[in-house]
């Protein structure tokens, strides 16, 4: 059994641990606090009081300030003046860029060259681009998809309402029935235009991602084109028709499957590739839709990830849950 | 193709510009998605697909989609309707 100290309630940690519970905060962590103005009637007004009441309305007075007129137009001139000088310094800067497209500019390099010359041959993906980004550059893009979930974790923290208890739930769903209430439920033009439209950005999406290391595309803009599809979707019929398939449930085993998969098969990788070992994964033929090794599930992770930080997106702004 | 391009690059400047300029953040917001989709014809014409897939999806769809969630959010889009309402309202009187 751990002893407690005999200062403990008045020992530092404590009081932190007092603020964090937001009990009654001692006294260096309290926060200063304004009084808010009281607008009092003018008959109640004698004296100080008075002459207060005055300076205040002297102030806030935004008709006949002067001092705040003068700050107003000076602002908006700095501003302005701020913008032009950050524009000239920006313009300045690119007179001494080297030319656009010149076969001797300095990104045209030994690396550039391997990429083009053995990229296909090391990667097994025609599309160079996804090659570098899952391939060559493939710890770059790791730590990108951790960016992603970070800003989904955030938007998450500030949007989310959890229904732990009653004034919660009672909150959320207030939040539920307010979310559409200025607008027109079941719009029969946005649900035949939703009809043609929601399958062909998915199979479009589904294309993208499958087509990565083959065509332009890959896990991020067809993952986008999903989610915006799904997004499109939620609009014309509403939440009930979506979460017959899509929970809150569905998303977190989803995203954790994914981003699993995506660590796993990358820490193999560059494991591999670290102390160059066979990896043992085929390459196949350059061309082929099972071809260029682990491009493809990597592709259809990412894809799968972004389409569901989409939707969820939406849907913790819309009603703050899934 | 000269000439096409130079007349992007003023649209992509003249939406840039009125996206600041112009006093109602609905329609400011359907600027950028414009400027957005000039950007990904650019992006084409600079022989980057893979970008002009990703801006058409994420910066003409998605970005502005949450912009209009979040403007409806802060009653941003609301207000500006009850003050045209009130406006109409007392012209009627």
């Amino acid at each position: 059994m751990s002893r407690l100290r005999k200062d403990y309630e008045t020992s530092r940690f404590r009081r932190f641990e007092k603020w964090v519970d937001g009990e009654a905060a001692p006294p260096e962590f309290r926060m200063e606090t304004k009084a808010p103005l009281k607008r009092i009637p003018p008959e109640e007004l004698s004296g100080p009081r008075l002459n207060e009441e005055k300076i205040n309305a002297e102030v806030y007075d935004e008709r006949h300030n002067k001092e705040l007129k003068i700050f107003q137009v000076v602002n908006k001139f700095a501003s302005v003046a701020l913008c032009v000088t950050l524009i000239g310094v920006l313009l300045w800067t690119v007179i001494y860029l080297p030319e656009f497209g010149n076969p001797d500019n300095p990104t045209n390099n030994e690396v550039a060259a391997r990429y083009i010359e053995k990229g296909v041959e090391e990667t097994g993906a025609t599309n160079f681009v996804t090659g570098m980004i899952l391939d060559y550059r493939a710890f770059d893009t790791f730590g990108e998809s951790c960016v992603l979930f970070i800003a989904a974790t955030c938007v998450q923290v500030l949007m989310r309402l959890d229904n732990s208890d009653d004034r919660k739930k009672m909150k959320k769903k207030q939040a539920e029935e307010n979310d559409r209430i200025y607008e027109p439920k079941n719009d029969l033009i946005l649900q035949k235009v939703s009809c043609v439209l929601v399958p062909l950005l998915f199979i479009f999406g589904i294309y993208i991602i499958l087509n990565g290391h083959l065509s332009p595309g890959g896990g991020f803009s067809g993952g986008a084109i999903i989610g915006s599809g799904l997004i499109l979707y939620l609009n014309a019929f509403g939440f009930k028709k979506t979460e017959r398939f899509f929970t809150e449930k569905t998303f977190r085993r989803i995203t954790l499957a994914a981003l699993t998969f995506y660590c796993l098969a990358k820490s193999y990788s560059f494991f591999t590739g670290a102390n160059h070992l066979e990896s043992g994964i085929p390459l196949g033929t350059p061309g082929a839709i099972l071809s260029s090794g682990l491009i493809l599930p990597l592709n259809i992770c990412v894809g799968l990830v972004v389409a569901c930080t989409m939707y969820a997106f939406y849907t913790l702004f819309r009603k703050g849950g899934m | 193709m000269r000439i096409f391009e130079l007349f992007l690059l003023i649209g992509l400047i003249v939406c840039a510009l009125s996206v600041s300029f112009t006093k109602k953040l609905l329609t400011s917001i359907i600027i950028y998605m414009s400027y957005s989709s000039i950007m990904a014809i650019i992006w084409v014409i600079l022989q980057s697909p893979d970008l002009a897939v990703t801006e058409a999806a994420v910066g003409a769809g998605v970005t502005s989609i949450l912009f209009f969630v979040t403007l409806k959010k802060i009653r941003a889009i609301q207000e500006e309707r009850q003050e045209k309402e009130r406006d109409d309202e007392e012209g009627g009187k």
